[in-house]
């Protein structure tokens, strides 16, 4: 985790910074004009105005008014609640937002009259560069808007987006020629070419995005909207023919009462925290250093199932490593790791110290060089390195190289296990002891540690992964199932990837890949979440719908778990929200007929109080629930990796089960304390 | 409650589970037009119609195209029906020289029949004849049964595979059930209730002298087919007032058994078609088993709230061993009784054999709240299948996200669009139940109709627009629906109810059929097994009831406390 990230993690969840901000912008979001968006508050609002109306109109006339204005009271606090919950929300994007904010510049450029001429070129404010610009970038320069480098190389500091500090190399031609917007070249010179309009650069549009300004809703957020609008209908339904029966019933029901009934029924919980939800998945993915162009993007996360994976960086640590020394027989396997110790003190390469790391942790060799021995270095012409030391001699090398200098012709089991491992996908590497063959080292693409595990979650989550490597497809298969990834493909060029991709999208599978280059961007493109690394060329990062800003390619896997937990999130909430009206009826109904038919009381199974009290607490309670459920909806309920149908046992215990409960308990709470301080 | 009691109940429950599956699975043979052992007879009659008709059975429709066929072939029949009771007087087969009807109650009764409700605020021996039984309500008894099943067939088929463009055709499936379902198994009851003692005849009504020398009209008539494809359609519609409680409808505790059996049997079974048709029969087990949870659950509930007899008579010192048997048949008893009442509002039925205005008011609820639930439980044929779909839908789209996906059913993506349509279905029911109640219970023309004042004169308007809305078609009795205010109000129930209803259902069938069909994975929520079937029960009770509540509490449940208390009304 970088800098940039760990600063926003450091945020709390209830920042006081944040909260008072919150507190504020949640009265600016009573707006009607703002609220509409969201029906079910919206309606509470109308409600809330009207059942104000009617307290103040009984204060005027001297009526009764102390229940109206209690009601009318926690009535707002619902509407408000509910825009303090996303106001909070996006308080904690905007902190981000600032930081972007001061990185974008107001620099002059170097705008260039000639592109090959560096030494003219005219001042000029970045906010004015167009499309198609020509600008100098020297050392010390902030990079004035997001271009391609058409000559030069440099090193960038692109902390200022990434919080990553090591600067990285930038150069024309090939797949590092983007640079970003604000940030800053440390040494040498790039003539840029502008790509993006001011206004629409990259950190323009990050901070447009931390910030929520172009939120809008996704199409499951519109499913669940028409939801949640029907039952408000339903509901009001209800209430309203409620009046013409409990008229016939000789009980004249208020207004007040029958708008504290209809906003409990209503399913505000959700309505009220919906936006919220929306906003916080999208900043989970922001502060893992991930930036989706939409929520619609996150949501499509959450529904791949399948994950096509780049082999190297991903699954494997990308070089070769020991990993199985064999013996000819005769040869003990001790005897040869000493060899091959010896024989591998020359060799400075990766593979060579992967030798020595192996000999030491399976075997335990130490490097120690004998006193006065001479070390044959490793060449790249003689593929070898070895020792001599009193006369003895070790080799080890690529084969034929160490066959040719052993002089001996091969034994049929060094022949065998050389074939071996070659056919596994391994690279197998000679040792002879003074002129002997003594046997085989494998080295081989180590897939990384947990990996495995990794998969075999996703597998239970319904996720395939599809492993993609340029290598042979000897070597990919075996690969693949060292990871245990579902599929691989081997030899892969970029159009294979588009192929795969279109393929299983015809047979209904959603798609999600990471990339980098300028050949990935069609297959980024087509994929359902394609993550472009920020290292990548422009075209990669224009063609996804994801930048990763760590380019970190495993990532993936947990752009997928954030994905799921928005909806898991959005799905709990629902069904709490829901389950929670059984109790409101049992809350609500005796109260209201209580005076046409006292024996109803008998429904009064939580034994309130007294009518009023009765409908104050299911209206408080019905408040106070968005505030105490404010925290579960920005951290996500917590994600597991199983399969769907533990996943729904359990959620469907703990938000539905315990949404019926939970309010029997929370309203007699309630009750008790609005009868203990003698409030009604 | 006694063991015999609930006995009986197992007994034929267990044969209605019994011939779900085999019952299920020929229904999705013949709507696939595959062969049966009834193609051999009914081949070339079946062929000969499409002749005739210029269909062709192949061509697939759309959900415009099958909604448009079935909406202009009913409102067609509802105008032929409306001139054939207005006109009876003039037309053949009056023996009794039975006057037309009044505009109004043709409207209504029409409508009634069109839509499968068979609603009567008529009197069948008074004010029908027998050419207006025969060619009018009969027909219609099939062919409101049929369109439902084609409707029902229509959608599951939605469900079969991915990119679907056409929904079957509505010509074929309804011949297709027709033909080889109403027909034969109307054919086959029918002579089986005749050697039960039902009266099949043209004969009019026989005057007989009574023992105190009164003089008696005992109605006949062609009974024993119409009340066979009154129970196997689930339309209800009885030929006399008493439905089938009148001994010659429903004569013996045999041919009260076979009645049950017939009205619930085919909307049992058409999940398992469902299953079918979409090839995983997993899939229609569980709708079966959401079903049967609910009917066996009331079934309980109204024999337990009923067999304990009425508690003021009991105190008045009358025996409660047999229950409250106010308005039930001896023959039948307080168990069947129960049973009757529960599947024939389970169903959208509506055949009545006891009065449920006089069961104990929780007792009474029960058929009220099974309606109210939009008439799924195991709902009228096709009707029923196709409402349990429709929560399917609302269901996985509400706790489907739990499972970290957008919601799918059986492979099709429950998005916006489908969430409009499901819920829009929902709503009709809600405002035609709840809207027509509570506009007649502030109309004081309205309530001049009612026999009981208080909570029971609620539950008898709550009860009439939600029969009337859920196309079931009995009543509560006490109510003289034949008004200008109630004939209107209640046709335009079951017309909302039925072709309100089934428009926005095969318009979410269309939207469902074009979308591609995901192959199910381990991240997929599992639409099969008891986890999926107590979500089902829970989201049917909570969105489809609970808005019911509020006008429950002041109907039966007052009522319910109310008498415990000694109060009645």
């Amino acid at each position: 985790m970088n800098a940039a990230a760990t600063r926003a993690d450091a945020l709390s969840l209830f920042d006081s910074g944040i909260i008072s901000r919150a507190s504020r912008d949640a009265l600016v979001k009573l707006n009607p004009a703002k609220l509409i968006r969201n029906p079910v508050i919206f309606t509470t609002e109308i409600v809330s105005a009207l059942v104000t109306v009617l307290a103040v109109r009984n204060l005027l006339t001297g009526q009764p008014a102390g229940f109206a204005i209690a009601i009318a009271i926690w009535l707002w606090l619902t509407v408000l609640f509910a825009t303090f919950a996303e106001a909070v929300a996006e308080g904690r994007g905007r902190a981000r937002a600032e930081a972007l904010r001061r990185a974008r510049t107001d620099t002059m450029a170097k705008l260039l009259l000639r592109p090959d001429d560096r030494a003219l070129f005219k001042p000029t404010p970045a906010p004015e560069l167009r499309v198609g610009d020509i600008v100098l970038v020297e050392a010390g320069d902030l990079v004035p808007s997001d271009g391609e480098v058409i000559e030069g190389v440099a090193s960038v500091n692109e902390s200022a987006i990434t919080g990553e500090s090591a600067p990285v190399i930038r150069e024309s031609g090939g797949d590092r020629s983007a640079v970003t917007g604000g940030t800053t070249v440390v040494s040498d010179w790039l003539v840029v070419k502008i790509t993006a309009a001011a206004g629409s650069t990259f950190i323009d549009r990050m901070i447009r995005l931390v910030e929520g300004a172009e939120r809008r809703k996704t199409p499951n957020e519109i499913a669940l909207d028409i939801l949640l609008a029907g039952m408000t209908i339903i509901f009001l339904f209800a209430v309203v023919a409620l009046e013409g029966m409990a008229a016939y019933s000789g009980t004249v029901l208020s207004v007040p009462v029958e708008v504290a009934l209809f906003v409990c029924l209503i399913p505000t919980t959700i309505g009220g925290l919906l936006s919220a939800i929306g906003i916080a998945g999208m900043d989970r993915l922001v502060r893992f250093n991930v930036m989706a162009t939409s929520g619609r993007a996150v949501e499509a996360a959450g529904d791949c199932d399948i994950l096509l994976l780049d082999k190297t960086g991903t699954i494997t640590h990308g070089n070769r490593m020991a990993s199985a020394f064999t013996p000819v027989p005769g040869v003990d396997e001790q005897e040869l790791a000493d060899a091959v110790v010896l024989a591998s003190l020359g060799d400075e390469t990766p593979e060579g110290r992967s030798i020595l790391a192996y000999a030491r942790a399976r075997y335990d060799i130490g490097a120690e060089r004998p006193e006065g021995a001479t070390v044959v270095p490793f060449s790249a012409n003689t593929r070898l390195s070895g020792l001599d030391h009193q006369g003895r001699s070790w080799r080890k090398g690529a084969v034929d190289a160490v066959v040719k200098s052993a002089g001996a012709a091969p034994p049929p089991a060094f022949a065998a296990a050389v074939d071996r491992i070659a056919r596994s996908g391994g690279t197998p590497l000679a040792v002879a002891a003074d002129g002997r063959l003594m046997g085989v080292v494998e080295l081989k693409d180590i897939v990384k540690s947990g990996i495995r595990e990794r998969f075999a979650e996703l597998r239970k989550m319904g996720i395939r992964t599809v492993m993609v490597t340029g290598d042979n497809r000897v070597t990919a298969a075996a690969i693949a199932t060292e990871a245990g990834v579902d599929d691989f493909i081997a030899e892969a060029t970029p159009q294979d990837k588009l192929n795969y991709i279109r393929k299983v999208q015809a047979e209904g599978r959603l798609v999600a890949m990471c990339g980098d280059g300028t050949n990935d961007a069609p297959a980024l493109a087509q994929a359902d979440v394609g993550v472009a690394m920020q290292t990548g060329t422009q075209a990669a990062r224009e063609a996804g719908n994801m930048v990763d800003l760590d380019s970190d390619p495993t990532k993936l896997i947990e752009i997928v778990e954030i994905g799921k937990q928005l909806l898991i999130t959005r799905g709990s909430l629902t069904t709490f929200s829901i389950a929670n009206d059984v109790s409101k009826y049992f809350a609500i109904l005796p109260a209201i007929f209580v005076a046409s038919y006292p024996e109803l009381q008998a429904l009064n199974v939580m034994r309130l109080t007294s009518p009023q009290s009765a409908i104050m607490s299911a209206v408080i309670f019905n408040a106070l629930i968005i505030v105490a459920l404010v925290p579960l909806a920005l951290r996500g309920v917590r994600f597991r990796p199983v399969g769907a149908a533990a996943l729904l046992r359990r959620n469907l215990l703990v938000y539905g089960l315990g949404g019926l409960v939970a309010p029997f308990i929370g309203i007699k709470i309630i009750d008790m304390l609005l009868t203990a301080t003698g409030l009604v | 409650m006694t063991w015999n009691g609930w006995a009986e109940i197992a007994l034929v429950l267990a044969l209605i589970a019994a011939t779900a599956w085999p019952l299920g699975v020929y229904i999705a043979r013949v709507l696939a037009g595959e062969r049966t052992p009834l193609s051999a007879v009914l081949g070339p009659a079946e062929r000969g119609f499409y002749r005739l008709a210029g269909i062709d059975a192949a061509r697939g429709m759309g959900w415009k195209d099958y909604a448009f066929a079935l909406l202009v072939l009913n409102a067609l029949h509802f105008l032929l029906l409306y001139a054939m009771l207005r006109l009876q007087y003039y037309l053949p087969f009056n023996p009794q020289g039975i006057a037309g009807m009044s505009p109004r109650l043709a409207f209504n009764t029409a409508i009634s029949f069109v839509t499968n409700t068979n609603w009567q605020a008529y009197s069948g021996e008074s004010a029908v004849s027998y050419g207006s039984q025969m060619f009018g309500l009969t027909v219609h008894n099939f062919l409101s049964a049929a369109t439902g099943i084609a409707a029902a067939a229509a959608v599951s088929r939605a469900f079969a595979g991915g990119g679907l463009k056409h929904l079957g055709n509505f010509y074929a499936d309804l011949t297709r059930i027709t033909l080889y379902l109403l027909l034969p198994g109307a054919i086959v009851a029918g002579i089986v209730l005749i050697a039960l003692g039902v009266p099949q005849t043209l004969s009019a009504s026989v005057d007989a002298v009574t023992l105190e020398g009164a003089k008696q009209t005992i109605t006949f008539g062609p009974m024993a087919f119409q009340e066979a494809i009154k129970e196997f359609g689930t339309n209800g519609g009885g030929f006399l007032n008493a439905n089938s409680a009148h001994p010659f409808e429903n004569p013996s505790a045999w041919s009260n058994i076979l009645e049950i059996w017939l009205l619930a049997s085919v909307s049992f079974s058409l999940p398992l078609m469902f299953g079918r048709i979409v090839g995983d029969m997993r899939q229609g087990w569980a709708l079966f088993a959401v079903m049967a949870v609910f009917a066996v659950g009331f079934v309980a509930m109204c024999y337990a709230a009923d067999a304990g007899g009425n508690p003021l008579l009991t105190a008045a010192g009358v025996d409660p061993s047999l229950g409250n048997m106010e308005g039930k048949e001896l023959r039948f008893g307080a168990a069947m009784s129960a049973l009757f009442a529960v599947m024939t509002t389970g169903t959208s039925c509506g055949a009545v054999n006891s009065m449920h205005d006089s069961f104990m008011p929780l007792a009474g609820m029960i058929p009220m709240f099974q309606i109210q639930l939009g008439e799924i439980t195991p709902g009228g044929v096709g009707s029923g299948l196709y409402g349990m779909l429709v929560f399917a839908v609302i269901a996985v789209f509400v706790a489907g996200l739990m499972v970290g996906r957008t919601p799918e059913y059986l492979g099709k993506k429950i998005q916006a669009k489908e969430v409009k349509l499901a819920m829009l279905a929902v709503l009709i029911l809600a405002f035609c139940i709840l809207g027509g109640t509570a506009s007649s219970a502030v109309n004081p023309d309205a309530l001049t109709q009612l026999t009981n004042a208080g909570p029971h004169g609620l539950s008898e308007l709550l009860y009439a627009f939600s029969s009337a809305t859920g196309n079931n078609g009995s009543a509560f009795a006490g109510l003289s629906a034949d008004t200008t205010w109630f004939d209107t109000m209640l046709g335009i129930a079951m017309l909302l109810g039925r072709f309100g209803y089934v428009v926005p259902v095969l318009a979410l069938a269309g939207s469902l059929a074009a979308k591609p069909k995901l192959p199910p994975s381990a991240g997929t929520f599992p639409t099969h097994g008891p986890l999926f079937v107590g979500l089902m029960v829970g989201v049917i009770v909570i969105l489809g009831g609970l808005q019911f509540m509020p006008a429950l509490s002041l109907g039966p449940i007052a009522e319910h406390f109310a008498l415990l208390a000694g109060h009645t009304f």
